[in-house]
């Protein structure tokens, strides 16, 4: 961690307060022998949100899965550091029982049960709770998020990726959780629903409180809704830092947000195709 | 031609066809959750049915508390059968697993034998009436109560999957296992419920079988019927295998009604369905109902 780049304000949260989340020097290896996180650490301070960002194969979904314990069901593990979430040691904790501590991971590709109804998977995301009356209010409270889910009565596989895409946010809010790690909200949606999806995710986190960790390929849209970001790469964050500092450095510019300036067109810039992608 | 015989094994095939599809039920069950292909279904029927009969004639208990006993005994039945013999098998080839069940339906065979001997016997008397008459048909009271006891089960799974949250959670598990975790499933337990009703159900089955027939070995031979009826329905649909069941039954009478007309070859109540699961596995190897890219054995 002391290899990486803090921009803009120093450290995440006030240290007065412990953030909701705290991953702390974590390695994780898959079957026994592929390293894949070397010592990554990151902080959620509670009812912000976050940006994990960085390219593929980074690293980003494995932390995620790291968390929430999926990690486990794809042959990983946890061998050295520490996760917390409100104080409790995460490591070794089954998935089934870290949703119940609050903590929900939305994952990549939506990954809804295709052969249930919309109705159904929301049921499904309520599988935690018993509360029948509460569950019931929640359904609508979903509903009043996501109006179009409602005239979707038929089996959610034939939803489209938009859809499908509310449907597994929506299904996430039934659990009522305290953290929702989100993957790749936006994979495969078209420009104008990757902005509904983040409208909707800033007012999941104003509205209802919710902590989100939000991983990105997207990084402009996942800047634009996050207050501080982290940006992964070959396991490691290289560069963390406010939003607003990101969003303004010039290599995140350079590398995640594309658009720059004409002169990179030029003949001369050929260049930047070996200047090495790091900050080491 | 004899019509009144032809309509009387077309009833006899709807009954014993609904309970050829309870039993391939609770098979595709286990299928569907776990991917287990239980090849000791039969026993299941067996076990519950020789329980049932010694609660009731050694035991001298009424019927109904006999067979609640039973439901109870088979369920812990089914879950320590998971927890032991299944759950460490988690994850090794599926034709590990298969051999694991072939094991198992060979020691209970054996197992029932030894405790029960090897001879057919009797359940004492059940209702007054032994016969009722329907429509002018002659049917045997038990049959009645079998298919109104295989309808209740049906209507009671068709709840169980579509309004609790366990059976929801049991179909996220059967759609994709790691999509039920991360909503808060925990896989081990939706095996061992699924193993656990799925024993109950059968042991239904044995039970009412038992009652007309006699408890003995021949029981297991349950479990051989359900693959011409859960390969007709689709090896993974629920709605599939009740229909498989329901067609074998009548295909068996409807066989054994032509044989008894005309063919007098003398068996082919016992093999016709076998032919019928030949000729699907070449035209329709899914079956009716099933998923296109599940993996065979």
């Amino acid at each position: 961690m002391s290899e990486a780049t803090t921009l803009g304000r120093q450290a995440p949260p006030s240290p007065a307060e412990p953030p909701l989340l705290e991953v702390n020097n974590i390695e994780v290896v898959y079957h026994d022998v592929i390293l894949v996180l070397r010592g990554l650490s990151l902080a959620v301070p509670k009812g912000k949100i976050v940006a994990l960002l960085g390219a593929n194969g980074a690293g980003k979904s494995t932390t995620l899965k790291a968390i929430s314990g999926l990690l486990k069901t794809e042959e990983g593990e946890v061998t050295r550091g520490e996760i917390r979430f409100a104080g409790e040691r995460l490591n070794g904790i089954e998935a089934h029982q870290i949703v119940r501590k609050g903590i929900f991971q939305v994952m990549e590709g939506r990954r809804i049960v295709a052969d249930m109804t919309c109705l159904e998977n929301l049921r499904l995301g309520a599988f935690t709770r018993s509360d029948t009356a509460g569950v019931k209010r929640d359904i609508e409270m979903v509903y009043s998020y996501f109006p179009r889910l409602k005239e979707r009565t038929g089996l959610a596989g034939y939803l489209s990726g938009g859809e499908q895409q509310m449907l597994a946010i929506g299904r996430a809010l039934m659990a009522r959780p305290k953290l929702i790690l989100m993957d790749e909200p936006s994979m495969g949606l078209s420009p104008l629903l990757v902005k509904e999806v983040f409208g909707i995710i800033r007012r999941l986190n104003q509205d209802l409180g919710i902590t989100i960790l939000l991983v990105e390929q997207n990084a402009r849209m996942a800047l634009s809704v996050a207050s501080y970001g982290y940006v992964m790469e070959q396991g490691k964050v290289v560069l963390d830092g406010t939003a607003e500092a990101l969003a303004s450095n010039e290599d995140v510019k350079e590398f995640y947000l594309g658009g720059h300036g004409a002169e990179r067109k030029s003949f001369r810039n050929l260049k930047s195709y070996k200047r090495r992608k790091r900050w080491l | 031609m004899d019509f009144s015989l032809l309509l009387q094994l077309t009833l006899n095939g709807l009954i014993v066809g609904a309970l050829y599809g309870v039993v391939a039920m609770s098979f595709v069950l286990i299928y569907k959750a776990s991917q287990v292909v239980n090849f000791a279904q039969g026993e299941f029927l067996l076990v519950g049915a020789w329980v049932c009969w010694w609660f009731l004639t050694d035991w001298q208990l009424p019927f109904w508390m006999g067979f609640l006993f039973t439901l109870a005994f088979m369920t812990l039945f089914g879950l320590v059968l998971q927890v032991v013999v299944l759950r460490p098998l988690i994850g090794e080839p599926v034709i590990s697993v298969i051999m694991a069940t072939i094991g198992l339906g060979i020691f209970f065979q054996a197992l029932m034998k030894w405790i029960f001997g090897v001879f057919a016997k009797p359940f004492p008397p059940i209702f007054a009436t032994e016969r009722v008459s329907v429509l002018g048909l002659e049917v045997q009271t038990v049959y009645l109560l079998s298919l109104a006891i295989s309808l209740l089960i049906m209507l009671g799974f068709a709840w169980f999957f579509t309004a609790s949250k366990h059976g929801l959670a049991m179909r996220a598990t059967a759609f994709d296992q790691q999509v039920a975790q991360s909503l808060g499933v925990s896989v081990p337990r939706v095996f061992a419920m699924s193993w656990a009703i799925s024993a109950v159900v059968s042991s239904v089955a044995g039970v009412v079988v038992g009652v007309v027939n006699g408890v003995s070995s021949a029981l297991s031979f349950y479990g051989i019927k359900v693959f011409p009826a859960v390969i007709l329905g689709g090896l993974d649909s629920i709605l599939g295998a009740v229909l498989g069941g329901i067609i074998v039954g009548l295909l068996e009478n409807w066989a054994h009604y032509l044989d008894s007309q005309w063919l007098n070859w003398g068996n082919m109540f016992q093999i016709a369905p076998f032919y019928a699961l030949v000729l699907i596995l070449l035209l329709k190897p899914y079956g009716l109902f099933g998923t296109k890219n599940i993996e065979r054995v």
